[in-house]
């Protein structure tokens, strides 16, 4: 409830006491679960026979397909090429055959399916040509690591999946002074960043010193929650060991769900707020998983390509709980084979953890880069709240809302599908952390009605903009009409005032044609005389053909066009006598056979 | 009367006879000075709909309602795309009740497509349609651009081979929302389907 910045001491392992931590609002205690399944060391999962590979594991655009049907791709790949700026490639986990790029089930809460890349694994499992390892990144551009980031694929591996190359660029605007790395795993049964840090310390470290280059930030906090001690020792011996204990400190944290939340994390280790909307580089602090620390060191020390990850199966409901090595694109049937199997009493399969994960209606989807946990519920686990209850406005859930919102509200406006007073209690600022329905006692499924308000409001946004274009599309149409519509007034008017202008000139002209015609119809008929006596025959065919072509040509232009041709010229001279075109009178013979022959069809 | 009340009440009357000609002085001035051309009403409804102008409001595109409705000739439940979210926004724009939308109202967002084999490109469609989402030229193929189709079906009766058909708008994880809501626990299958001894059966 209240802000209290205790004194409260950050414990190394030695038990010294080192800098403050603050408080952040609310937070819930849950049972962690982990022994479950941190007791084990990591596994290596067995390549699939079939690789399932989403072309789509990141926030913003899909990745395209490069590869087509029935192309060998090797282990590292590049499958999908990104398509714009906030996006990421997808490369091949495996070596195998393409058998097809079509839709598959992927995990989401939807159980809709997307465009996957389906790979035939061949066993071989041999690498592909690798970009080169930058060993002394020290000394490159950061751009240059930023782009070998994007083009391995990497993105934030906590669950949210953006684009990394993306958030290590803030701008010059916003000047970063701290690294914080989250190793705070504070969902219940999630076990996959204790053991990364248990085993991959080192390469966790030097993930850290390259994103320290990169950003050019002086410090870095690593927050571990103390409920994972042997992982909070491995991270301290490496930082030791790297000799960078000046800038990285390991700081271990009260275990709280949720600590891991970004937001929340950074308010523990450094005491200030990240703004409403606002994002962490406003207050010059970027935060990462620690597994995406370990791939940004994979993919610039190696010049590998994100293929795999650390995947937690746990819960009661499968036999033997473990972490596992995966192949990106692994069916999660395969790691609860790889388990022993279901004990038999599964209530729920769910994809995460128990507050933010979301169920599963079948296991036969790939593991994707999101993916952290496969969890296998008993009943006794996840028992049926049943019917909610009404509300009882006790205000549990105002007082464990890590984001300091308040849910009561949000609820009520978002049951009554107002959504304009939702978001006017800040419903985006909402981390769906799920405190607030873990401790309502009427059982009211409360994340849902928010998930459902941001959704609806995202989706009246887009319709929103789509009739401000169908009204512009519609506005720009009637103007197109009005246009046309004045414009054949205006030739209409044109052509009256130029019939009128003709019939005058017509007039008083008409008396020197008449005089013209005249001389022309003697001169004719003086020829036709002296030719008549001379070739006699020859002149009357002539005049018959003549007139099939005058009687021919009004019929061949009475063509159904929908922009009406001008009338042939040889309609225009109809008024003429046939002596004139009796020399004419074979070429009027062909044209004539031409425009028969047009009417005709 | 005594000439003292006479004088109080003549002061008062011309009181409010000043006061009168100083308010009617300002309104005449404002009415003149802030004067607005057009309706901002109808503005302000005809941005809550959703411009199909497929009419099925019964009038003559989305601008007419809107300004029907501002001038309360209307009811506001008659936007059939716009369905229960536009009926709403009006009825809180206006203050006016919250009334009743027809079931015909509420399906989902079809966008619509010409089976090109039948078109016989008479061109009748691409004439009819309000946002000039059709292709094409007389004797030629046409076409509908899906992007710009909002589903007003003004296009399906002027045909006269009846080649154009409404499809669903086909629901991807970029489109999905998540639902309302309602006995959400009723809904989900059992994942008792996963364990070995049902998939075998199934």
């Amino acid at each position: 409830m209240f802000n209290i910045a205790s004194p409260l001491a950050g414990l190394l392992p030695g038990g010294e006491s080192t800098r403050r931590l603050w408080h952040f609002h609310g937070g819930v205690h849950l049972p962690d679960e982990k022994e479950l399944s941190n007791r084990t060391p990591v596994q290596g999962a067995a390549i699939p026979a079939q690789l399932v590979i989403p072309l789509q594991q990141h926030i913003g655009a899909p990745a395209r397909p490069c590869v087509g049907v029935g192309d060998r791709v090797l282990k590292g790949q590049l499958i999908g090429e990104p398509q714009g700026y906030i996006s990421a490639p997808v490369h091949a986990s495996s070596s195998g055959i393409v058998r097809a790029i079509e839709l598959r089930e992927i995990p989401h809460p939807s159980g809709l399916s997307a465009p996957c890349v389906v790979i035939e694994t061949d066993g071989e499992d041999a690498w592909a040509e690798l970009p080169q390892p930058l060993a002394d990144f020290a000394a490159e551009d950061p751009n240059r690591l930023r782009e070998r980031i994007r083009m391995s694929g990497i993105v934030g591996m906590g669950g949210a999946s953006f684009p990394s190359n993306v958030k290590l660029n803030p701008g010059k605007d916003q000047p970063i002074d701290t690294l914080v790395i989250n190793g705070a795993e504070c969902e219940p049964y999630i076990t996959c960043d204790d053991l990364l840090m248990r085993e991959q310390a080192t390469d966790i470290v030097d993930g850290v010193r390259i994103m320290l280059h990169i950003l050019g930030a002086g410090r870095c906090l690593v927050g571990i929650e103390d409920n994972k001690p042997e992982a909070a020792e491995a991270m301290c011996a490496a930082v030791a060991a790297a000799g960078v204990g000046d800038r990285v400190e390991v700081v271990v944290i009260p275990t709280l769900y949720p600590s891991g939340g970004e937001k929340q994390l950074i308010r523990i280790l450094t005491g200030k707020e990240v703004p409403s909307h606002g994002i962490p580089a406003q207050v010059g602090i970027v935060c990462q998983n620690v597994g995406t620390a370990c791939a940004v060191a994979d993919a610039v020390l190696r010049g590998r390509p994100l293929i795999e990850r650390y995947v937690t199966a746990t819960g009661r409901g499968i036999a033997e709980p473990r972490n596992y090595r995966v192949r990106i694109g692994t069916p999660a049937a395969d790691l609860v084979a790889a388990s022993g199997g279901y004990t038999g009493e599964l209530a729920k399969l769910v994809a995460g953890g128990p507050m933010m994960g979301f169920r599963l209606d079948t296991d036969a989807v790939p593991i994707t880069k999101a993916t952290n946990c496969i969890l296998a519920l008993t009943p006794a686990e996840s028992p049926d709240p049943g019917e909610p209850l009404a509300c009882i406005r006790c205000g549990r859930c105002a007082e464990v809302c890590p984001a300091q919102l308040l849910p009561q509200q949000m609820y009520w406006h978002a049951r009554a599908k107002d959504l304009d007073k939702v978001q006017d209690y800040n419903l985006f600022d909402c981390i769906e952390c799920g405190c607030c329905a873990h401790v309502c006692p009427s059982h009211i499924p409360l994340v849902q009605y928010y998930r459902y308000a941001k959704t609806e409001s995202w989706a009246r946004e887009k319709e929103k903009r789509a009739a401000e274009h169908a009204r512009e599309r519609h506005a720009a149409r009637e103007a197109r009409l009005e246009r046309q519509e004045r414009e054949r007034q205006a030739k209409l008017r044109k052509q009256k005032e130029l019939a009128a202008a003709k019939k005058k000139v017509g007039d008083a002209g008409a008396d020197d044609k008449k005089a013209a015609i005249e001389a022309a119809r003697k001169r004719a008929a003086a020829k036709r005389a002296a030719a008549g006596k001379a070739a006699g025959a020859e002149g009357v065919q002539a005049d018959a053909a003549a007139k099939p072509a005058a009687d021919a040509g009004p019929g061949a232009t009475n063509q159904p066009d929908v922009a009406p041709k001008p009338p042939a010229s040889s309609t225009g001279d109809t008024s003429g006598t046939g002596a004139p075109r009796a020399p004419a009178a074979n070429d009027a013979k062909a044209h004539a056979a031409e425009t028969a022959d047009e009417a005709r069809a | 009367m005594p000439l003292r009340e006479s004088f109080v009440m003549l002061t008062a009357i011309t009181a409010m006879a000043l006061l009168a000609g100083v308010f009617g002085l300002l309104l005449g001035y404002s009415a003149i000075r802030f004067h607005i051309d057009g309706d901002p009403i109808a503005d302000q409804v005809d941005a809550l709909l959703p411009q199909s102008q497929c009419g099925q409001c019964g009038y003559p595109g989305c601008r007419p309602y809107a300004e029907a409705v501002a001038g309360g000739e209307a009811e506001i439940n008659l936007c059939a795309p716009g369905g229960e979210a536009a009926m709403l926004a009006i009825a809180d724009l206006l203050g006016r009740e919250p009334m009743a939308v027809g079931e015909a109202v509420e399906k989902p967002k079809c966008i619509a497509v010409i089976d090109e084999q039948t078109c016989i490109g008479c061109t009748l469609c691409l004439q009819a349609c309000p946002v000039d989402a059709i292709v094409g030229a007389a004797k030629q193929l046409h076409g509908i651009i899906a992007s710009e189709c909002t589903g007003c079906e003004l296009c399906t009766k002027p045909c006269p081979v009846e080649c154009i058909h409404l499809v669903p708008v086909p629901q991807t994880i970029a489109t999905w929302k998540w639902p309302y809501p309602a006995r959400v626990q009723a809904k989900a299958p059992p994942a008792s389907e996963l364990l070995p001894e049902h998939r075998e059966a199934a």
